[in-house]
């Protein structure tokens, strides 16, 4: 088995969720290597030099300074020609650009991969379905297998030492998709918060925050170092971004401590946190949903017990 | 614009904890069948692309739905039909015969013979969530794809303006047509979508739009045609076998606090997370 890690670059760094990808690889069994491809992508390649890898490839080229799947697409499967499977992770990155690259190497492709474990000689891949509610283990029937995987089943991979072996790849040629997909602009909120895949705290907001989204819940995650998670009604309404979201169709996170604020816990949210390790609910109805699954719960009105919290945790 | 969009039914999402779930199969009995929300959306979505808002009895182009699904799945593609879409199709099938990538490949053989503009879906479907029929079709076709897209503005019917929802903000693209466009959530926020054939700044009332009972019954007569896999695909073999299903790990619901005082207290000695 050979397995290609497409790593995901950031701000000319490799983001954190790459490591979940190459801890994938190491319980496929076999030896991987690392593509690291975009822009920034030769000042971050030498972060991942110490995993293990075979080697660390490196596409960067003025024709993939975007990331978009149609121009990744091409350099990712024609260096893929050579593994047997490729992984990147489940974020919207790798979501949009794995099945690219499977449809053009003719691949199966599972999404989403929870667990991977060997079953004869084949890779059996276990998936969340019905948000969450059921697992179906699956294999792929062709030789080559595209996989995603979910970032908080797969503990980040630490470095193992050593020193791969850096090698340029030469992009391949643009297919016609490329030449009609262009892009406009990036709107994204600097955040000093740790990115939502990687904090150990998570502090949560509902629609029940309303316009005091904020206002109520920055000086709680800024005491816990937490990063700012929100449900579907509080992004849908305008209170949080989008990309804040947690649940089924958004971020999905396990950190160590997951604080629920003002959010009932419907199905679609449950799915994106309940395998934190301790979760809180502060939720004024004593039947909220939310409540089957925190191992703390406290009803109350949360813009009473929000600061109250704040203040008692300053006591240190 | 000419506009296709492939809509699956769902066993009813907001109940899926009430699934059985066997080592063979994932047994949905009970639960009502639903569109799948993002489908939904798509339908929405491309609706609104193809009207005056100001006076949406006209459909400026055409909208067709298309669903891979046994008989009873038509009673979706009526729903669709009755909110104002104007032609469906039922490719004859069953969830166990498919996966995302023989959808995929099914539907490029739709698109290369009907030559729609645009392939508007689901981001997921909330059975399987794989998330993946978009992004396989556009390569099988050789197209752009937009995914995840927030927001769409039609300029003139040569292109899109799409923000796509990514993790860390919003990305906007431009996708020459013919083009494959996922939809997000907030598409069907009163502002998502802006068309050509609408006045700018136009606010939809938020969601899906309703049929009128007039719309429902008229909807009978608009066509629905039925292909087979095999019209479509030579090759109907599946890519994903699935072998065994489980259930999550069960959480169980812990304490109910009085205070502050107490939730913080159990955090630091009892949770140890603080
Ligand atoms: C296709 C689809 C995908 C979806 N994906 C997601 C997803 O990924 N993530 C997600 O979160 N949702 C998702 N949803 C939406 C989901 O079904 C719920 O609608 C949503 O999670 C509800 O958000 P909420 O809990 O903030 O709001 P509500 O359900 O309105 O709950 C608000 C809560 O706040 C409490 N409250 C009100 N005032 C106070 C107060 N002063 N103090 C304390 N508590 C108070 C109320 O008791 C209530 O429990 C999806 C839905 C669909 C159809
Ligand atoms: N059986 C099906 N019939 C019609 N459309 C489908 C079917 N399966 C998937 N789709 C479309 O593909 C989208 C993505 O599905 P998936 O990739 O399976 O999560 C859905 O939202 C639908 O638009």
């Amino acid at each position: 088995m050979n397995t290609l890690v497409i790593a995901e670059v950031a701000d000319g760094k490799v983001r954190k969720s790459t490591h979940s990808a190459i801890s994938f690889a190491r319980q496929a069994g076999g030896a991987f290597s690392v593509l690291v491809i975009g822009p920034g992508s030769k000042h971050a390649a030498a972060e991942i030099t110490a995993f293990g890898a075979t080697k660390v490839l490196v596409a960067e080229d003025a024709s993939l300074v975007h990331v978009l799947a149609e121009r990744f697409a091409p350099t990712v499967a024609a260096v893929a020609k050579d593994f047997d499977v490729v992984v990147t992770t489940a974020s919207s990155f790798g979501k949009d650009l794995a099945p690219r690259v499977a449809a053009k190497l003719s691949a199966g492709y599972a999404s989403d991969v929870a667990s991977v474990k060997l079953d004869g000689d084949k890779l059996a891949y276990k998936r969340p379905m019905f948000a969450g509610n059921a697992y179906g283990w699956c294999s792929i029937t062709t030789a080559k297998q595209v996989v995603t995987v979910r970032q908080s089943e797969f503990t980040a991979a630490e470095p193992s030492g050593g020193a791969s072996p850096i090698e340029s790849v030469t992009p391949a040629p643009l297919d016609a998709a490329a030449a009609r997909v262009e892009f406009v602009s990036l709107e994204a909120a600097k955040s000093e918060r740790p990115d939502l895949g990687e904090a150990r705290v998570i502090v949560s907001g509902g629609r029940a925050l309303k316009e005091k989204f904020a206002e109520v819940l920055d000086p709680l995650a800024t005491l816990l170092g937490a990063a700012v998670g929100a449900s579907r009604a509080a992004c849908d309404a305008g209170f949080a971004p989008p990309e804040l979201q947690v649940g089924q169709t958004g971020r999905v996170v396990a950190p160590q401590l997951y604080v629920a604020i003002g959010i009932s816990g419907a199905i679609q949210h449950l799915a994106g946190m309940k395998s934190s390790k301790t979760i809180v609910a502060i939720n004024k109805d004593p039947d909220a949903p939310i409540f089957q699954v925190a191992d703390y719960g406290l009803v109350a009105d949360l813009f009473v017990a929000v600061p109250a919290l704040v203040e008692e945790l300053k006591k240190g | 614009m000419k506009i296709l969009v492939p809509l699956k039914r769902v066993a009813d999402p907001d109940n899926a904890n009430k699934i059985k779930i066997t080592p063979q199969k994932v047994d949905t009995t009970g639960l009502q069948f639903k569109p799948n929300p993002f489908d939904e959306y798509a339908v929405e979505t491309a609706l609104r692309l193809t009207e005056n808002a100001a006076s949406n009895k006209v459909r400026a182009g055409e909208v067709t739905v298309v669903t891979f699904g046994p008989k009873e799945a038509e009673t979706t593609l009526r729903a669709a039909l009755a909110t104002g879409a104007d032609k469906a199709i039922r490719v004859d099938s069953t969830d166990d015969a498919l996966d995302g990538d023989l959808v995929a490949r099914a539907l490029a053989a739709i698109v290369q013979r009907d030559a729609p503009d645009l392939v508007l879906l689901g981001k997921q479907e909330v059975e399987g969530d794989a998330n993946q029929v978009a992004q396989l079709l556009a390569e099988y076709l050789g197209w752009p794809q937009a995914t995840f897209a927030g927001s769409i503005k039609s300029e003139g019917d040569k292109a899109l303006l799409v923000g796509r929802e990514i993790d860390g903000g919003t990305m906007n693209v431009r996708v020459t047509l013919p083009a494959i466009v996922s939809v997000d959530l907030r598409i069907v926020a009163p502002k998502s979508v802006q068309s050509m054939h609408t006045k700018e700044g136009h606010a939809y009332s938020d969601g899906v739009r309703f049929a009128a009972l007039a719309a429902i019954m008229a909807a009978k007569k608009k066509p629905l045609t039925e292909l087979k896999l095999a019209d479509l695909v030579s090759d109907t073999s599946l890519k994903i076998q699935y072998t065994t299903f489980e259930a999550p790990a069960g959480r169980k619901a812990g304490v109910k606090v009085k205070t502050v005082e107490e939730l913080v207290g159990k955090l630091k000695t009892e949770a140890k997370v603080l």
